[in-house]
């Protein structure tokens, strides 16, 4: 999802009897659903764990912001333009509610945005794909914020208090996201030329299986996922949370008049759910690894952006410090 | 921005309700921290008045000392209402 493939170090889960009284405990406590709060004893490895996976999801909040951005002087009208502002800001409130989580399990921030810099911790695969025309703004709203929010919704109940709250107060914010995306194209296909109608179809067609790349591997091919879910970091397999945001999808899809480009996907009755084709995982992987069409321009432009900053970081501690100073005088 | 005060934000979301706690900022002073705040946790009129606190000034309680300061009173049942079983004469009180 926002945190595609995040190690969790661990090779087989231990059983009850094979844990020291201390890991014991707290998987008791993990069972029995009570969160688990920063001062509270936690094994390293969920320590890291939520570090890498905290620290992920906040990168995509902030990197996610990157292909809206470009249409941010291009938005059809002043409404449009100040709607996209707002999402857009959120996504960065999103990013610093996470950071401050990952804060709590002691981890620096700087540190780990150095890490997104060098290119050693992802984001998600879905920022490394371009926005090229304005339907990519509503496609991005409807399916990218629809597929996170399916995701976030169960991750509301994920064991660890600080990110659990921050995942709440996201959820609230996004079904405006995604609104307002739905609303763009749902315009667009009611109102529109054909030229715009061709043209949502063409960013449907182009933002689909990236889409559904976005929950991750297939469950067998998640070596991670049995700890990260014994933990209740995770709370739904990667293919559930795939298939669940298809089943939903998929009506509001044929509500736009339009179509995914998958000739497998088809209503199964007798599963109750919607069958579809399978994703090309070398694309995933390969955009993974950082050949996407974007990878190097979104580090690029986070590296300028934190470097052109640093004067205004330097000028705000100089004045505190100058205020400091002088209260201290008077 | 590490070296920067870590501030933690309460929230007042109604005239007459307690301030409660909402998250955190890093800001150079507490008037950056104030103006970080109210970015960060009022975009949607949430709050009618913020408090932005220092974490280093804030005193907790450790998780060690649950028993010790909590268990003492789960056995003074005496000191809820519930606990005077009055007649229905009575009615409401
Ligand atoms: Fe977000
Ligand atoms: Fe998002
Ligand atoms: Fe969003």
């Amino acid at each position: 999802m926002y945190a595609q493939l995040v190690d969790t170090g661990v090779k087989r889960l231990k059983t009850l009897e094979e844990m020291s009284p201390e890991e014991r405990a707290f998987q008791e406590k993990i069972d029995a659903e009570i969160k688990i709060e920063p001062k509270n004893w936690m094994p390293d490895g969920y320590r890291r764990t939520l570090i890498r996976q905290i620290s992920q999801h906040a990168h995509s909040e902030i990197v996610g912001m990157l292909p809206e951005k470009n249409w941010l002087t291009r938005a059809p009208n002043f409404k449009r333009k100040l709607q996209l502002l707002a999402k857009i800001q959120d996504e960065g409130g999103h990013g610093l509610y996470l950071y401050s989580a990952m804060e709590t399990l002691g981890a620096d921030r700087d540190e780990e945005v150095a890490k997104l810099h060098s290119g050693e911790v992802k984001y998600s695969s879905i920022f490394n794909y371009p926005a090229l025309s304005w339907a990519d703004m509503g496609t991005i709203g409807w399916l990218v914020d629809g597929a996170a929010i399916v995701n976030q919704v169960v991750l509301q109940r994920t064991s660890y208090g600080p990110y659990s709250r921050a995942m709440i107060r996201i959820c609230k914010e996004e079904s405006f996201h995604q609104r307002q995306g739905y609303q763009i194209l749902l315009h667009m296909m009611r109102n529109g030329t054909d030229e715009q109608k061709a043209m949502v179809q063409d960013s449907i067609n182009r933002f689909w299986w990236p889409a559904l790349m976005m929950f991750g591997p297939h469950d067998s091919d998640s070596p991670n996922s049995a700890q990260s879910m014994a933990w209740k970091i995770k709370r739904m397999s990667n293919d559930d949370l795939r298939q669940r945001f298809i089943d939903q999808t998929i009506p509001q899809l044929e509500l736009l008049g339009c179509t995914v480009p998958d000739p497998d996907l088809k209503w199964n009755a007798e599963r109750g759910h919607y069958d579809f084709g399978e994703i090309d995982w070398s694309e995933f992987y390969d955009v993974v690894k950082g050949n996407g069409p974007c990878n190097r321009d979104r580090l690029r432009i986070r590296r300028k952006a934190i470097e052109e900053g640093t004067w205004v970081r330097e000028a705000a501690s100089a004045y505190a410090a100058k205020q400091k100073q002088k209260n201290a005088a008077a | 921005m590490s070296d920067w005060t870590l501030f933690e934000v309460f929230v007042r979301s109604k005239h007459g309700l307690n301030h409660k706690h909402v998250g955190s900022v890093h800001a150079a002073d507490a008037a950056m921290a104030m103006e970080n705040a109210r970015e960060l946790y009022t975009r949607r009129s949430e709050g009618v008045s913020i408090w932005v606190v220092p974490s280093a000034a804030i005193t907790a309680s450790s998780p060690d000392e649950k028993e010790p300061l909590f268990d003492p009173s789960d056995d003074k049942v005496y000191r809820h209402a519930t606990f005077y079983e009055l007649p229905k004469e009575v009615g409401h009180m």
